[in-house]
């Protein structure tokens, strides 16, 4: 986190805007670090190498769809279709082995079939002037029906291939080192390449983007296809770890993945947002459900603390910003 | 929109499908018969609307299944209209099924209390309304045909205790907070459960019936109380979660029981990962609703519940159910 931090990649920010985003960053770390204390405060269990790698296994599918998330609401979209996307790869796969088909193809088929899904929202909202809000609301329609299509209702076994997204290597659970993969390849498009520095000029004002030279549709529709494969390698990583594609598997994770990227400092208004602050946001979440449930409290107080949680981040957040 | 969708595209499908018969088609199929009914349905075939709450769940497939037979064998024609959870779209497509004039309307509800406001309209035009699987909560209906869950928990206590040797500690996994199944299966296994004074049950934590959920609560339970020798699912999805935060373990010093006998449960049960679940009869409940709901359109009193059996289902009598 530090070294991005210190990254002076980004020749056109002032020294104050720097010291925001240095600030947005360090607010959703220091959300974290409450989280964590209090956690450990309450109970002895959080705090051990078992439940802290539990955390990250549990954080990693909300975290690479957050991941692709954070390049759409980066450049002001939202899409709300990666829950129902990342299952309908997931099964897709499944019916492509089940054809009889090698399960490495599988593996590599599913997140295919997030990119087309994506693309196609993408296409919509660029090209079709659809609202992303609509477009992916569309789709995650969609997508969940063709997932029940596909999947007759009933849930598909996965090959070893996938599976083995759900073991470890050298005692590290392979959907953390997914995530790790996918935070590095997000943070350095995001911050290194001139696509992703594009994606805040079209986030931050549209019109200006346009008006000089920035292929505004064409950034758009790839922006969705980038979050359906990232919500394909998702449902991949959900697959492997229960070695079957659940039909109604990620149901509203959408919501989830919105809540980590919120809560990671992007703003919704567009030409905000980091992968660090994504990770951080997703890190959240999981930190809460995880002591809940460690804490066994009570199913019902459980949606209370969790909104209440979202609710308090974003705030002290904005008010935050407004104060720095 | 979608359940027009899915029903145009099982009508042009017809012909295909009708030559096609793998198990994942089952389903398609049956809904093809349904249409076929429709077409040539004899004069005087009652009409019946099955208002489900998903199809995204092979037991209410099955339940389908067994409703469709039973209209089949009757005669009568039989409106599958599906809710995928939401108990808005259920509550528009009662208001539907009631401007229709359907002869009967048998509901599985997405929300025991939000169907009662679902139901009013169908009741007020003097539909009978038969209740399947959950029941509707502050409204009567003409009847409720439910698996008896009390039982089916108390007996789900019962096996989960004599693998238990009758001593150790148990957490439990609960369902979507408020359902009814959700209630009653752990009220009976509480109940079951005390009759065991050297069981503790020292967390009960909510996984939604999802088995993605159930793997993780699971586990983070298996954190909080390293000694815990049994785990209580209330459905087999979260069972089978749970197998999966087990590993080899499962079956071996930890024990754990679901709840419905859905498919992939079933496979646990046989291979000796999964000691028992408690299997409802979805089909037997389909058929039962719809046997219910001819009664009800021929002015016979209904009793206001209908149990049907569940069965305790171990390694011995898997084979029975597979």
């Amino acid at each position: 986190m530090s070294t991005e931090t210190t990254t002076p990649a980004k020749p056109a920010r002032t020294s104050r805007q720097r010291l925001g985003q240095f600030l947005s960053d360090n607010g959703a770390l220091v959300g974290l670090v409450v989280v964590v204390v209090a956690m450990f405060i309450a109970t002895p269990d959080f705090l051990t190498t078992t439940n802290l790698l539990n955390v990250g296994v549990q954080a990693a599918v909300v975290a690479i769809l957050a991941f692709g998330m954070t390049y759409v609401i980066v450049a002001a979209g939202i899409d709300l279709s990666v829950g129902s996307v990342a299952a309908l790869s997931a099964v897709s796969a499944g019916w492509i082995v089940g054809q009889g088909m090698p399960g490495a193809l599988g593996l590599v088929a599913g997140p295919l079939v997030g990119l087309l899904a994506g693309l196609l929202s993408g296409l919509a909202t660029a090209y079709g002037k659809l609202p992303s809000f609509i477009a992916t609301l569309a789709m995650l329609s969609v997508a969940r029906g063709l997932t029940l299509v596909i999947s007759g209702g009933r849930p598909q076994s996965m090959p070893d291939e996938i599976s083995w997204l759900g073991s470890r290597v050298l005692g590290v659970p392979v959907p953390i080192l997914v995530t790790l993969v996918m935070f590095a390849i997000t943070a350095f498009v995001l911050n290194r390449t001139v696509f992703g520095r594009s994606l805040y000029a079209v986030g931050g004002n549209e019109e200006a983007a346009r008006l000089s030279g920035l292929a505004v549709k064409k950034l758009t529709a790839a922006v969705f296809a980038l979050s359906g494969l990232y919500a394909g390698i998702a449902g991949m990583v959900l697959a492997g770890r229960l070695s079957s594609a659940q039909p109604q598997a990620a149901v509203g994770y959408e919501l989830d993945a919105i809540a980590a990227v919120v809560i990671g400092g992007a703003s919704l208004s567009g030409g905000q947002g980091r992968a660090t602050g994504t990770l951080i946001g997703a890190l959240v979440l999981a930190v809460i459900r995880n002591g809940l449930n460690l804490l066994n409290v009570s199913s019902f107080w459980q949606q209370v603390v969790i909104g209440l949680v979202i609710a308090l981040a974003v705030g002290i957040d904005v008010l935050r910003r407004k104060t720095s | 929109m979608n359940s027009i969708t899915r029903r145009s595209l099982a009508l042009s499908l017809a012909g295909v499908l009708a030559l096609a018969t793998t198990a994942c088609n089952r389903g398609d199929d049956a809904a093809d018969d349904g249409a076929g009914a429709t077409s040539g349905g004899g004069e005087g075939g009652q009409t019946i609307t099955l208002a489900v709450s998903t199809l995204n769940n092979p037991f209410f497939i099955t339940l389908r299944d067994g409703a469709q037979e039973a209209a089949d064998a009757a005669g009568a024609t039989l409106e599958v209209v599906d809710a995928q959870n939401d108990a808005a779209t259920q509550q528009n497509q009662l208001a539907n099924a009631a401007t229709q004039g359907v002869d009967a309307v048998i509901i599985n509800p997405v929300d025991s209390e939000a169907a009662a406001a679902a139901v009013t309209p169908v009741l007020d035009g003097d539909i009978p309304v038969i209740a399947v699987d959950r029941s509707v909560e502050g409204k009567d209906v003409n009847s409720t045909v439910s698996s008896d869950n009390v039982a089916g928990g108390k007996q789900a206590a019962e096996a989960l205790a004599e693998a238990m040797g009758g001593k150790g500690k148990v957490i439990v996994l609960q369902g979507v907070a408020g359902t009814s199944a959700s209630r009653d299966r752990g009220k009976g296994f509480e109940e079951g459960i005390a009759a065991f004074p050297d069981i503790e049950v020292v967390a009960m934590q909510p996984a939604n019936f999802d088995r993605a959920q159930g793997l993780d609560v699971a586990t983070n339970l298996l954190e909080s109380n390293a000694d815990v020798t049994g785990i209580f699912a209330e459905n087999d999805e979260m069972a089978l979660g749970a197998l999966q935060a087990l590993g080899d373990r499962a079956g071996q010093d930890v024990f754990v029981v679901g709840f419905d006998g859905t498919e992939d449960g079933l496979k646990a049960v046989a291979d000796g990962t999964m000691v028992a679940t408690i299997a409802q009869q979805p089909a037997e409940l389909g058929k039962v609703a719809v046997e219910q709901a001819l009664k009800a359109i021929n002015g016979e009193e209904l009793p206001a519940q209908q149990p049907v059996e569940v069965v305790t289902v171990t390694e011995d009598n898997v084979a029975d159910f597979q």
